[in-house]
């Protein structure tokens, strides 16, 4: 952590595929503790702004420091060159990151999903990582499932073990993008009350792109609202709620707040 | 039935039921080198695969033409420029005389065999292997970075063993055909089932009977493999259900009946 406390600084970021520019100059600072939910139309460039944040996506300009360092890019001579595989994959390390498809192996039960990156990546050996495995588990309400495939558990439970799975390497931020938009509703709830737990408890610093405005209202400290590449409207969840500024905003919050 | 009438079944009942200890021989030897070229064929295959996936394009270029030479070649011309043309070809011996691994010898042509088989086999695996690579899902690889896994660590450990599962009924048809393809080996003088058979031909001119022995016993192998090939598939299956077993728990099981056979044939 940089001694202003900024665990994200994202400066001018610009992204785009082929002739489609997804990303127009995005600048957003989250310092530690802070969570901040994005919200936005689909093809807004949230989900893709977060995949840049842990270099799964390259930037075409700008440049994104996590804890004061430069993702993905090294500089040399005032230039940016990407960064070697392996610096990148240390970088990651610190990103946790929380599919809207879980993405769990689905050839390890929950507990070996967990203990993996712990084991393999930061070389924990493997009953301490398995202590704190359960321990994990336990914090997610899934300490009886540790053994079970995750074609054994629904979707929310999945998601649980998603976030365990992050949490688990410890890192100085969380990306949660979408967790909740393949879920069931009845299971939405039990998420959004882990996610809500780890703001309010840990004070985790995360970024979590969703359309829950309760779950913003709860425990987020700031909304960015999105629109085509750019960041259009910032504030606090009440701010928009009482009285959004942007008319794309508005017309945004009116369908989702049915 | 004057058709039959000619065949001498004592000789067909004989080389089935009381085989000589000659045949046995000839049938390990059929067993081994088929195990042995698979397995190069999943190893070389594996490279080629990776090869193929790479960034770097003369490692694509290489797995290319090494697909469109070695599928695009009869595999008897394989097996003839591999025994007779790889010393004279590299000026050393690539390919020895005999290999003593104790337990068992391997003579030259067995070796040029299992090499020319298993080079062959791997440009097939090739595409087997890549297939299973492409069916896993892209959020595997990216949940696996994401926590700070590298690209080989990340295929090592997610993708591969998921794609294992559905590399394993293709693989099995290799197999299965590799077991056949053994054959050919006779033509350079490895004296396996094949060869076996046309030895005793040649000297009885009893074609039916000994072609038909010996089409009987390779009957019982693929037909074997293919008994093992579904216990495998089913047991691999297990976790798909998400039965609470684990991975390498599941292997050993989907071996076991192998594992009992052997036990029973000690």
């Amino acid at each position: 952590m940089t001694a202003d406390g900024l665990v994200l600084h994202a400066e001018d970021v610009h992204k785009r595929f082929g002739r489609l520019e997804v990303l127009r100059g995005i600048s957003l600072d989250v310092r530690r503790g802070e969570v901040v939910v994005v919200i936005g139309p689909s093809g807004s460039g949230k989900s893709t702004f977060l995949r840049c944040i842990n270099h799964l996506e390259k930037i075409d300009g700008g440049r994104i420091e996590v804890n004061g360092h430069l993702i993905g890019y090294r500089e040399r001579d005032g230039k940016l060159v990407e960064d070697s595989e392996k610096n990148i994959a240390r970088q990651r390390a610190e990103i946790g990151m929380v599919f809207q498809r879980f993405n769990l192996f689905p050839h390890m039960t929950a507990l070996e999903n967990v203990v993996e990156a712990p084991i393999r990546v930061r070389r924990t050996p493997a009953p301490q990582a398995r202590r704190q495995g359960e321990a994990l588990l336990e914090r997610v309400g899934l300490d009886d499932k540790r053994d079970v495939y995750p074609g054994k558990l629904s979707g929310g439970q999945q998601q649980r073990v998603a976030i365990a799975r992050a949490l688990a390497m410890n890192p100085a931020l969380m990306l949660f993008d979408e967790p909740t938009s393949a879920l069931d509703p009845e299971t939405i709830g039990e998420v959004l009350d882990v996610m809500k737990g780890l703001a309010l408890d840990f004070k985790t610093t995360m970024i979590v792109v969703t359309h829950e405005m309760g779950f913003a209202r709860e425990v987020g400290d700031r909304v960015v609202m999105m629109d085509e590449g750019r960041i259009i409207e910032e504030g606090t969840p009440e701010h928009f709620f009482r009285e959004p500024r942007e008319a794309r905003t508005k017309q945004f919050l009116s369908k989702i707040l049915v | 039935m004057d058709l039959l009438a000619a065949v001498d079944w004592h000789v067909i009942w004989q080389r089935i039921f009381h085989p000589d200890h000659v045949f046995a021989r000839a049938l390990w030897t059929t067993v081994y080198i088929a195990v042995l070229a698979q397995l190069l064929g999943i190893l070389l295959g594996l490279i080629a695969a990776l090869f193929r996936m790479s960034r770097i394009w003369p490692l694509k270029f290489l797995s290319a033409a090494y697909v469109l030479v070695f599928r695009g070649t009869p595999v008897i011309v394989q097996i003839f420029f591999v025994y007779y043309g790889a010393n004279l070809l590299f000026g050393f011996t690539l390919i020895p005389n005999s290999l003593d691994f104790g337990l068992f010898q391997l003579g030259g042509a067995a070796i040029a065999g299992i090499l020319a088989l298993g080079i062959n086999e791997g440009a097939y695996m090739r595409e087997i292997i890549r297939a299973g690579i492409d069916a896993i899902d892209k959020g595997q690889m990216e949940a696996a970075r994401s926590l700070g896994m590298t690209y080989r660590l990340a295929m090592r450990r997610i993708v591969l063993p998921q794609a294992a599962r559905v590399i394993v009924p293709p693989l099995g048809n290799e197999f299965n055909n590799m077991l056949k393809t053994t054959s050919l080996l006779f033509f350079i003088g490895v004296y396996e089932l094949f060869g076996d058979a046309d030895v005793h031909y040649s000297t009885t001119f009893q074609p039916v009977e000994f072609f038909l022995a010996v089409s009987f016993w390779y009957l019982m192998l693929t037909t074997g493999w293919t008994l093992i090939q579904a216990q495998i598939e089913k047991r691999l299956a297990v976790s798909e259900r998400g039965d609470e077993l684990s991975f390498r728990e599941r292997v050993a099981e989907a071996w076991q009946p192998m594992g009992a056979w052997a036990r029973g044939a000690r």
